[in-house]
C-alpha cells in the first residue's frame, strides 16, 4: 500500500509549518489516487468543513491531453493539510483553485508538487488564504519541469489576507526546471484588506464585519471562478467567512 | 431642528492639524457650497464628518439631527441619514454595485428598524435611479467603480445617493471629471434627489458651473482649516472673478 508509516518531523521541508501533534492523530495518511486517462476531462472537489484534524494526500496522474479541474476548500478544521502531487504527460492540463480559511489557533496548509513530465503541458494554481486570530496558513508549491518537457506553461497565483496582525501566512513557491522552453509565472502576496475600500463600503451603511465579508468573498471567489459547482463552493466559503470576520479583532 | 451644527471643529491627519476651528450650521431645506484653495481641508471635512479612520478629531463638536455625530461609527452615520460623495470614489474588485448597495440599503433600513427590501424591490429602485442619472443599469452589475471613467464614477456616486436617499449629502467635487452633459444630468439629479424641505446638501466645489444647476443658499470659503468668509450665491461668482486671495 502507498503509505508512509514514519511520522514526519519539522526537518521535512514539506512539514516545516505543520501542526505535528495534530498530524500524529491522523497519521498515517493513505494516498488517494486520481488518474485521468489520455484525452479525458474530470473535475473534483475536496471540501473540508469539519472541525478536528484532517490530512489528505492526493496523487494525481494526468495522461496525454488529460484535464483535471480540482477545487479545494478547507474551512473549519483545527488542523487541515491537503497535499497534492500531480504528474502531467504531454499536453495535459491541471487547474487548482484552492481557498483556506482559518481563525483561532487553526493551522491549514496546502502543499503541492506539480511535475511537468511531457511536452506542452499546462498547470495553473490559484490559492487564496484568509487568516484571523492566531491562525497559520501555508502554501508550499513546487513546480518541477523534467528534462525535455518543453512548452511547459505553469502558473501560480498565491495570495493571503490577514485579518489580524497575530495571524501568520507562509508561502513558498519553488521551481525546479530542467527544460528549455518553459513559461513559469508566479505571484505571491500577503496583505490586509484595503482600508479605503472598507471605509467606502461602511460609508454607505455596511457594518464593518459585512464590509469585510464582502471584500473577502470577492477575494475567495477568484479561487472558484469557472468551477463546476462554483456557487456551492462560494456559499460554503461565505458561511465560514462570516465567522472569521466576527472573530477578527 | 438644525440638520448639522459643526462647532469649532479641529482635526488632525497623521498628527498634522488640518481643521483648525471650523464652524458651520446647516438647516433642513438648505444648500450650502464650500469653496477653497487646494489643501484647505475640504475633503478632510467630508472625511471627518463621515468618520473615516485616521482622521482624528481633537476638538469641537458636531451635531447631526440632534445626535452627537462623532460618537457614531461610519455605518451608523449612514443609517442616520448622512451620505458622502467621494472626490475619488474607490474601486473594489469583485464586489458588484448591486450586491453591495442592496446590502448597504438593507443594513441602513435595519438600523432604522425598517423592513428589508426584497431583491425585486431593490432592483426596481436601482433601475429608477440609474435612469434618473442616465446610467446604463448594466454598469451597476459591474464591480464597484472598477474600470469606470472619472465621470462615470461621479455619476455612479449620484446613483448611490438616489438609492440610499439620505437626509444630508456632502458631495466632494462631484462636478470634477464630468463632461458638459453629465454635469447637467448630475446637477438635475442632485436637485431631484435632495431638494426637499427635510433634506440638505453640502457641495464642495472649485467652480461655479455646478452651482448654475444646484443653486446654493449659502457659499463659504474654507482656507487654512476654517471658514474664513460666508455669503450668498454671489460670493461664488465673485470668487471665480477675483480668486481667493482677493476675496478671502
Ligand atoms: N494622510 C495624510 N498625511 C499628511 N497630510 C495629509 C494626509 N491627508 C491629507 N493631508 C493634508 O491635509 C491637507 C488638506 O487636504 P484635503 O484633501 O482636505 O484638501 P482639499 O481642500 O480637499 O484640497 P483639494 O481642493 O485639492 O481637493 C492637505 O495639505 C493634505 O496634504
Ligand atoms: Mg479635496
Amino acid at each position: 500500500m502507498n503509505v508512509e508509516l514514519t511520522l514526519p518531523t519539522r526537518k521535512d521541508e514539506d512539514f516545516r509549518y505543520s501542526d505535528l501533534d495534530a498530524l500524529a492523530t491522523v497519521w498515517p495518511v493513505v494516498r488517494e489516487d486520481i488518474e485521468v486517462i489520455a484525452g479525458l476531462e474530470e473535475s473534483r472537489q475536496v471540501i473540508e468543513l469539519g472541525e478536528g484534524a484532517v490530512a489528505r494526500h492526493l496523487d494525481v496522474r494526468l495522461g496525454k491531453g488529460a484535464k483535471l479541474d480540482l477545487r479545494v476548500l478547507t474551512a473549519g478544521p483545527g488542523y487541515g493539510r491537503i497535499a497534492i502531487d500531480v504528474r502531467l504527460e504531454e499536453g495535459a492540463d491541471f487547474t487548482l483553485g484552492a481557498a483556506q480559511l482559518a481563525t483561532g489557533k487553526e493551522t491549514l496548509e496546502i502543499v503541492t508538487k506539480v511535475t511537468h513530465a511531457g511536452l506542452n503541458a499546462t498547470s495553473s494554481q490559484i490559492v487564496r488564504t484568509v487568516l484571523a486570530g492566531n491562525a497559520t496558513g501555508t502554501y508550499l508549491g513546487c513546480i518541477a519541469v523534467e528534462r525535455g518537457a518543453d512548452g511547459t506553461d505553469a502558473e501560480q497565483s498565491v495570495r493571503a489576507m490577514l485579518l489580524d496582525r497575530t495571524a501568520t501566512a507562509n508561502a513558498k513557491p519553488e521551481l525546479e526546471i530542467f527544460a528549455d522552453d518553459v513559461k513559469a509565472a508566479h505571484g505571491c502576496a500577503v496583505g490586509e484588506l484595503d482600508a479605503n475600500g472598507l471605509f467606502y463600503l461602511m460609508s454607505r451603511g455596511l457594518p464593518p464585519a459585512d464590509a469585510k465579508r464582502l471584500m473577502l468573498q470577492a477575494f475567495i471567489a477568484e479561487a472558484f471562478a469557472g468551477a463546476p459547482g462554483e456557487e456551492a463552493l462560494d456559499e460554503a466559503a461565505m458561511a465560514r467567512l462570516a465567522k472569521l470576520v466576527g472573530t477578527a479583532l | 431642528m438644525t440638520m448639522l451644527k459643526i462647532e469649532n471643529l479641529q482635526a488632525s491627519v497623521a498628527d498634522k492639524p488640518i481643521l483648525k476651528g471650523l464652524s458651520l450650521t446647516i438647516n433642513p431645506g438648505e444648500i450650502h457650497a464650500i469653496m477653497g484653495p487646494n489643501g484647505a481641508g475640504k475633503s478632510t471635512t467630508g472625511y471627518v464628518l463621515g468618520g473615516r479612520p485616521g482622521y482624528e478629531v481633537t476638538g469641537g463638536s458636531v451635531e447631526f439631527m440632534g445626535q452627537d455625530l462623532l460618537q457614531l461609527e461610519p455605518h451608523e452615520r449612514a443609517a442616520a441619514g448622512l451620505f458622502l460623495g467621494f472626490q475619488y470614489p474607490v474601486e473594489i474588485p469583485g464586489v458588484s454595485f448591486v450586491q453591495f448597495l442592496r446590502e448597504a440599503a438593507n443594513a441602513q433600513r435595519k438600523g432604522r428598524g425598517e423592513e428589508p427590501l426584497s431583491g425585486g424591490e431593490f432592483l426596481k429602485l436601482a433601475k429608477e435611479k440609474a435612469r434618473l442619472l442616465k446610467m446604463d443599469m448594466d454598469m451597476l452589475k459591474r464591480p464597484v467603480n472598477v474600470g469606470f471613467s472619472g465621470g462615470e464614477k461621479k455619476r455612479a456616486e449620484m446613483v448611490q445617493m438616489g438609492i440610499l436617499d439620505p437626509k444630508l449629502a456632502i458631495l466632494d467635487e462631484t462636478d470634477s471629471g464630468l463632461d458638459i452633459d453629465a454635469l447637467r444630468i448630475c446637477g438635475e439629479g442632485i436637485n431631484s434627489i435632495m431638494r426637499a424641505p427635510d433634506k440638505a446638501v453640502l457641495l464642495i466645489t472649485h467652480y461655479q458651473r455646478l452651482l448654475d444647476y444646484v443653486k446654493p443658499d449659502f457659499v463659504h470659503v474654507l482656507a487654512g482649516g476654517r471658514i474664513v468668509k460666508s455669503g450668498g450665491p454671489e460670493l461664488a461668482l465673485q470668487l471665480e472673478e477675483e480668486g481667493y486671495e482677493a476675496v478671502a
